[in-house]
């Protein structure tokens, strides 16, 4: 890896954010392409996060501060990506299901997936499924990613794929869901189309129910 | 009130069964998915009764009152933030209720405000004191026999919840944590450092309740035994969900299984054992008959 990418990387898993922002700009003063900057120093050292986190070695206020670092970075290349008018591999309707507020799982999701070049339509927490079902009706949405913390609340993630397929809307989308009590076979249970135990997983399965 | 009952027995060997879960159980009983329990002091007051009622008859000697999320700033969500002191008060009468001609100990329960402090969230520690010190008065107001401040993950927020408690009510006070990354919270404490921190606050006992899976629940169990002189109060979950085809949670740990630990959560050390997420009273019979043998 070339050095600013380096230091962006361990800039990011230090939650240095200062030092992220300043570094993200010096390397496109070097000329260098955002895309590269964002697919070989930021997004793998959200991966790493993920894998500290994955591994108890990183809890949730280590993984919130590097996440604020890596937005400090993405503040800084995100005009210049926009400018370049990189292509998005996907769109996303995300959000925490109906009655759950918990939404940092999310919103890491939501910035991983920003981060991996996909278009972002965060609709936040306590999402019903009629939320969902509009903005995948009245978006160019390919992908619907849903969280959620609590037990209690899990059952919403099952409402809002009924409600995808009776708004005729399913087979549109592909359906990812996410959140600590989750596991895979409630997922399969569900109907959803993947589950990931973490943000740098989710990106790897979006990627993948993309086909990108 | 049967205040004084609840740390001399505890203080006298007995081992106390607590109840099962609100949540899950009212859930099952047609609270909609998302609705937290605490809607139900109003809507259905009957059904809450009917859950303390066969926690009751299953062999439980404590219940919790429904009050989980009874702060103002969890239930200003379901727009009844106004009615906060109201509701725990009407919740403690339920629970009162339940319990009229036994010994049966009533827990006010107080949970996570469901937001995060400054500075990795924006709840300024101030108002999160305020929220659990409303609460502890309209509990303790009530008549409860003891404070159960419950789930906790924060030291920062579990230290002014019991902060709370200490400055506006001299009940006995339980502060349980809950161990959702194995053995040790989301925010990365462990059991001995929590010990550490909260017993030099002033509780009376400290806990563990819902996690991860049993097996976890009582590794933390073990790791906090050897952190602190305190009695444990230990109310695991009955594992992690899966989904059955009507999209309800279901729980793969029967009551079987978990009255089969009991002997084990004992022996490491717990003096007062129940269930949380998922544990119903069938499984509370179990575990009481388990107690009891």
């Amino acid at each position: 890896m070339e050095p600013i990418l380096k230091e962006i990387y361990q800039g990011i898993i230090d939650a240095e954010q200062d030092i992220v922002r300043e570094k993200v700009q010096q390397a496109l003063n070097m000329e260098m392409e955002a895309g590269k900057i964002l697919n070989e120093a930021m997004v793998p050292a959200m991966t790493e996060v993920g894998r500290l986190f994955e591994e108890g070695e990183y809890f949730v206020p280590e993984m919130l501060v590097c996440a604020r670092a890596m937005q400090a970075g993405m503040s800084v290349l995100k005009p210049v990506m926009v400018e370049q008018n990189l292509q998005s591999v996907g769109r996303v309707v995300a959000g925490t299901v109906k009655g759950d507020l918990h939404d940092i799982g999310k919103n890491l999701v939501c910035m991983m997936l920003e981060g991996a070049a996909f278009e972002i339509y965060d609709l936040g927490s306590d999402v019903s499924p009629d939320a969902f079902v509009d903005k995948v009706k009245n978006s160019d949405a390919n992908v619907v990613v849903m969280s959620a913390l609590l037990t209690t609340t899990m059952p919403n993630m099952k409402n809002t794929i009924e409600a995808l397929k009776a708004a005729g809307l399913r087979d549109k989308v592909k359906v990812m869901v996410g959140g600590a009590p989750l596991t895979q076979k409630y997922a399969d249970d569900i109907g959803a189309d993947g589950y990931a135990p973490d943000a740098s997983r989710a990106v790897a399965l979006a990627k993948r129910l993309v086909g990108a | 009130m049967n205040t004084e009952g609840f740390l001399d027995r505890v203080s006298s060997g007995q081992v106390l069964v607590a109840d099962g879960a609100t949540g899950t159980n009212l859930q099952q009983r047609g609270l909609a998915a998302g609705k937290p329990g605490e809607v139900w002091v109003f809507e259905h007051p009957e059904e809450v009764k009917r859950l303390h009622s066969d926690f009751i008859a299953a062999g439980a000697d404590i219940i919790l009152t429904c009050t989980f999320g009874g702060t103002s700033i969890r239930l200003a969500q379901e727009g009844l933030g106004e009615r906060t002191v109201e509701l725990n008060r009407r919740a403690v009468e339920l629970a009162h209720e339940a319990v009229q001609g036994t010994h049966v100990l009533v827990a006010g329960s107080l949970g996570p405000v469901g937001q995060m402090l400054k500075p990795l969230g924006t709840l300024e520690e101030k108002d999160c004191y305020q929220a659990y010190a409303e609460q502890v008065v309209a509990l303790d107001a009530g008549g409860v026999d003891f404070l159960l401040i419950e789930t906790q993950f924060d030291l920062v927020e579990a230290s002014l919840a019991v902060e709370a408690a200490r400055d506006l009510s001299t009940l006995p006070l339980v502060c349980s944590f809950s161990y959702d990354r194995g053995t040790r919270t989301m925010m990365g404490v462990r059991p001995s450092k929590m010990a550490q921190s909260i017993s030099d606050l002033g509780v009376d006992m400290l806990g563990i309740n819902c996690g991860r899976s049993l097996q976890d629940n009582l590794e933390a169990l073990k790791e906090l035994k050897e952190g602190t002189d305190l009695p444990i109060w230990f109310k695991p979950n009955a594992g992690l969900p899966t989904v059955d085809e009507k999209g309800q949670a279901v729980y793969d740990v029967t009551p079987d299984d978990m009255g089969a630990l009991v002997v084990d959560w004992i022996a490491a050390g717990a003096s007062v054992v129940g269930g949380c997420c998922g544990s119903t009273p069938e499984h509370i019979r179990q575990i009481a008959q388990a107690v009891k043998r």
